[in-house]
């Protein structure tokens, strides 16, 4: 035991040597590091998985390969699912590797834990992946950005123009937890406040595969518009089993409160057309998307999922922020992110204080098979983008919102 | 609350739906370790290999042999997956398991578990994991039809009469026939069944080979209704041993109730209480073995 | 010989961090001493449990709790954990322990999965999310765990006297006992021995300390998340417990290390480690039911 205390004491006086002095301008260690934390081989790796790691290698090409002088390298790292596995690799990443920025990130439960251990070790996230809306309210943290989308800005937009398109009655399909509950309580919200009612709601746990119980309860409730606040395989089977049990065919209507391009590629547009959601970026959207997307079709053999042109975006502003402070350091670098206009296919958005990158959000809906022509974007023509949400009217003001940093 | 007669029959139906899967699911672990004395923790695997098969035939595996037009459509799948899944039951059986019956028996689960993963992990390369829908429900079972109560798809109650079938036709089979009776024979007594002259170690690997079957077959049944994806194995598996434990372990008949029971108590609970649709099966099975320690059907050993 | 080689093995322990990743090590430490808490059960009295993910999570969970509502110190919290899976565990043992075999795994997989449900379900359990943040703390007040080698010694310390337990355990009268049991239960009972209460102390043990691997985890983590009350982990554990060898004191060690290594190091090849893995599981069972560490002993004994 005496042997364990004297090595406890060694060890603690090695642990304080080896932290040394910071360097404040710079690149730190000769290299910028961005490290894509992302889902391989789970429920979300067709979303983000290799295809975020293809589209980080192009930001970083396309904005030149170095910056100041200095190499960029991408790492990634599959987290499984799991916060702990998540966690130990972001922190293995900024202990040993030194990564300078992480992003992508799926997964609220990964996303929020990550972006809270980054941040007490000074570390910049950009997270393109998750949805959850703690990550700019109760856990917002210093360092850390909601990118891309989350779950108050998704249903506005949805919710909002099907209202407005006689869809009063409104009965909600929810996945069983926080995300799920989130996604619903903020639709449930903008029907209400524009006139709509809330018919009723059920809870499904989390990994249901068969949905028909719950459609038929949603069904017999005579609610216009049927409303799922889930995401990923419980969307895409609940869909599915809608079409199957002639749900839409017999009037009411499904909403999709987060449906990634992918999603509806394995539906088909048999199944899934006139199916409305948002999204933040479709590659035939404009000029700049469809230059991405042709690039990223040609790497990659598959036409960019809103988070994979999020990871493009949030390290190629990355790097720009990092040229303009002259320095890797992460207080610059999130200083210079805060100031900057942040580029998003031709769109300008800005960061605020919580950490919310506030931009443009879209409303599409899925083509029927009459409407996509199979010769363009190698089958990939598959939404119609119907209404830009300005970005101000689709995110959560700052007052509206509970981060202390901003207050 | 007073649920209107409509609703609770059209949830009935359903319940009836889920339970014909299981009941299927549970049949070919019964069967299986009736006569083998293991648990077959691939039997989930197994069952996605079946919904793989019938996908690949559908949409790949005429490009994969240059031949794009070629599509092997569901009713071959119905007949093919099983065969092949089947046979590769055989080989496992043939090269892996035998050599474990000398020692205990949860060495056969423990390998089981192993080949679990590596299918699983395997198809999880190559294949979205969120499932891609089976696009070819033949013609004839599409559409819905009304039942009075609800409108239902054709294809469901196909699926749920296409496993009540098979199920009673294996009960039948083992409980009834000359060729049951050797395999009951051969559970309770190997070496008398040998020195009549019967091939034990061969009716070993085909009753495998056979539950493995019946786990594709499901397969090839879901595959139109739940989307094909690497895990839909891993997520069925627990659910089913644990309709087998209640059942009583081997017995076919139990596993047939019990598989149709458990799914219209997972129904019930989808209407009145819905988060604890997926752990209400393990509250039953913790009630009865407490109560009945060998099962509802079981004997006690 | 034998006391030499734990020797080392304990000065490699001490040196670890300065060559492996402090972090790395913690988690392959904490998972061999779950690996070890289920040894005691699987290797030394013959019960397979497929439910010991409960004890493990469900400490990882208290654990969390009390040091981020009650704001106990890391000692405490781990204390509390402990102590809960202590109490969960003679919970399930009352409602298992009589049960054998295939039932005995079927019933401990059961409750598992209402422990995962309640996991899910309750409301400090922070859902799907999982509890996030669990600060480190000081430990004793005094040594700040989040300086990472004052956490890797906390470990290792943990680690150590768990390990000491357990052999002391398993070389007592009580472990014999335990042995005589899983070699012949009937006899056991002839000679008058009380078989389901001795079974239940060494349950409860072996929960307590899986709690402990737990609770440990979740400081060195900061999380409690719903993996660590899944049937999954409670899989990962037995396949540890066999890969390294069942039944050895050491193989619980070798198999976390193995498994828990590989996981790491191959995690950038997506789920080819779980074919990997399966694959080394499916050629451990078929060759070396022994395990890594049974059949070096067994080679040892052999060539001397």
């Amino acid at each position: 035991m005496k042997k364990l205390t004297r090595s406890l004491v060694c060890a603690a006086a090695l642990g304080l040597s080896v932290a040394g002095p910071v360097n404040a301008a710079g690149i730190s260690d000769g290299v910028v590091k961005i490290g894509v934390l992302t889902d391989m081989s789970g429920v979300y790796s067709a979303i983000g998985g290799k295809g975020s790691v293809v589209a980080a290698e192009m930001a970083v090409h396309d904005f030149g390969g170095t910056v100041l002088g200095k190499p960029i390298k991408i790492i990634a790292a599959d987290h499984q699912e799991k916060a702990d596995v998540g966690s130990a690799v972001a922190r293995e990443w900024i202990d040993r590797d030194h990564v300078d920025m992480i992003t992508d990130i799926l997964n609220s439960a990964v996303g929020i834990a990550v972006q809270k251990l980054a941040s007490e070790k000074h570390t910049i996230t950009m997270n393109t992946g998750a949805g959850s809306t703690a990550l700019t309210n109760k856990d917002c943290t210093k360092y850390g950005i909601h990118y891309l989308y989350d779950t108050y800005a998704l249903p506005v937009g949805t919710a909002t123009a099907m209202v407005k398109g006689g869809g009063k009655s409104w009965y909600f399909i929810t996945a069983d937890y926080a995300f799920g509950h989130s996604l619903q309580d903020n639709t449930a919200k903008v029907v209400k406040s524009l006139g709509g009612e809330v018919k009723g709601e059920v809870q499904a746990p989390l990994g249901t595969t068969d949905f028909s119980s719950y459609l038929i309860q949603a069904q017999s409730s005579g609610a216009q518009v049927i409303a799922l606040a889930n995401a990923g395989a419980d969307t895409i089977n609940a869909i599915k089993q809608a079409n199957e049990f002639g749900i839409v065919a017999q009037g009411q209507k499904m909403a999709g409160m987060l449906v990634f391009l992918t999603d509806v590629k394995s539906l088909g547009l048999n199944i899934a057309k006139g199916l409305q959601f948002t999204t933040s970026y479709y590659w035939d959207r404009n000029d700049a998307s469809r230059k991405f997307g042709d690039a990223f079709y040609a790497k990659f053999g598959k036409m960019p999922t809103m988070d994979q042109a999020g990871v493009y975006s949030a390290v190629l502003n990355y790097l720009r922020a990092v040229k303009a402070a002259g320095t890797d350091n992460a207080d610059a670098v999130r200083a210079e992110l805060g100031k900057m206009k942040i580029d998003f296919f031709g769109d300008t958005g800005h960061i605020r204080a919580d950490g919310l990158n506030v931009h443009d959000m879209y409303l599409v809906k899925v083509k029927s098979p009459k409407e996509s022509n199979p010769k363009h974007g190698h089958g990939w023509d598959l939404l119609q983008v119907e209404q830009t949400i300005p970005g101000d009217k689709a995110y959560m003001t700052l007052a509206q919102g509970s981060c202390p940093l901003a207050k | 609350m007073g649920l209107p007669l409509n609703a609770v029959l059209a949830q009935a139906m359903l319940g009836l739906n889920q339970g014909a899967f299981y009941a299927l699911l549970s049949l070919g672990l019964a069967v299986i370790f009736g006569l083998l004395n293991i648990i077959n923790f691939a039997h989930g695997a197994f069952y996605m290999l079946g919904a793989f098969v019938a996908l690949i035939g559908l949409t790949q595996f005429g490009g994969w042999i240059g031949e794009p037009e070629l599509q092997i459509n569901f009713w071959a799948a119905l007949v093919l997956a099983p065969l092949i899944v089947g046979l590769l039951g055989v080989l496992i059986e043939r090269t892996m398991l035998q050599r474990l019956y000398k020692f205990d028996h949860l060495y056969g689960l423990l390998l089981t578990f192993g080949v679990a993963l590596v299918l699983q992990g395997y198809f999880t390369n190559y294949y979205n994991v969120n499932g891609t829908p089976y696009p070819g429900i033949p013609a004839s079972l599409k559409g819905i039809v009304n039942l009075g109560f609800m409108y239902f798809p054709k294809y469901r109650l196909f699926a749920i009469a296409a496993s009540l079938v098979v199920c009673f036709l294996t009960w039948y089979v083992i409980e009834r026939t000359k060729i049951g009776a050797y395999l009951r024979a051969g559970t309770e007594n190997p070496n008398l069944v040998q020195a009549f002259g019967i091939n034990v170690p061969l009716m070993i690997t085909l009753t495998y080979g056979f539950g493995v079957a019946l786990a594709a077959l499901a397969g090839v049944l879901a595959a139109p209704i739940y989307s094909v994806g690497p895990l839909m194995g891993a997520n069925v598996i627990i659910t089913v041993f644990a309709v087998v434990v209640i059942g009583g372990m081997g017995s076919i008949m139990g596993s047939i109730v019990t598989g149709l029971a458990l799914g219209m108590i997972e129904g019930i609970t989808k209407v009145v209480y819905p988060p604890a649709a997926n752990t209400v099966i393990f509250f039953v099975m913790v009630i009865v073995l407490l109560v009945r320690p060998a099962g509802l059907f079981g004997r006690e050993q | 010989m034998n006391k030499t080689f734990w020797i080392i093995l304990f000065v490699l322990g001490l040196l670890a961090p300065f060559a492996v990743y402090p972090v790395l090590m913690m988690e392959l430490l904490c998972f061999a001493l779950f690996a070890c808490a289920f040894n005691l059960l699987l290797g030394y009295s013959g019960l397979l449990s497929f439910g010991h993910a409960a004890f493990f999570g469900s400490a990882a969970y208290i654990t969390g709790f009390v040091m981020t509502q009650w704001n106990f110190g890391p000692f405490s919290g781990i204390v509390a954990g402990t102590l809960f899976a202590g109490a969960l565990g003679l919970v399930f043992g009352l409602l298992a322990i009589r049960r054998q075999g295939i039932y005995f795994a079927m019933i401990t997989l059961a409750l598992e999965q209402i422990v995962f449900f309640l996991s899910l379900k309750l409301p400090f359990t922070g859902g799907e999310d999982g509890l996030q943040g669990i600060p480190r703390g000081m430990l004793f007040g005094f040594i700040d765990l989040n300086q990472p080698l004052n956490m890797y010694y906390t470990v290792f310390a943990i680690f150590v006297a768990c390990f000491w337990l357990i052999h002391r355990t398993v070389h007592s009268p009580f472990g014999q006992v335990l042995r005589a049991i899983r070699e012949n239960e009937p006899r056991a009972i002839s000679l008058g021995y009380n078989v389901e209460r001795i079974k239940l102390l060494a349950f409860v043990l072996s929960a307590t300390l899986a709690g402990t691997a737990g609770a440990t985890k979740s400081i060195v983590f900061q999380t409690a998340s719903l993996t660590d009350v899944s049937w999954h982990t409670s899989g990962s554990v037995i396949l540890m417990t066999l890969l390294g060898g069942m039944g050895t004191l050491l193989g619980p060690i070798v198999g976390a290390f193995t498994v828990v290594g590989l996981e790491h190091e191959l995690s950038g090849i997506g789920s080819w480690v779980t074919v990997i893995i399966g694959m080394i599981f499916i050629v451990c069972v078929l060759a070396f039911r022994r395990g890594i560490v049974g059949e070096i002993g067994r080679l040892w004994k052999r060539s001397f």
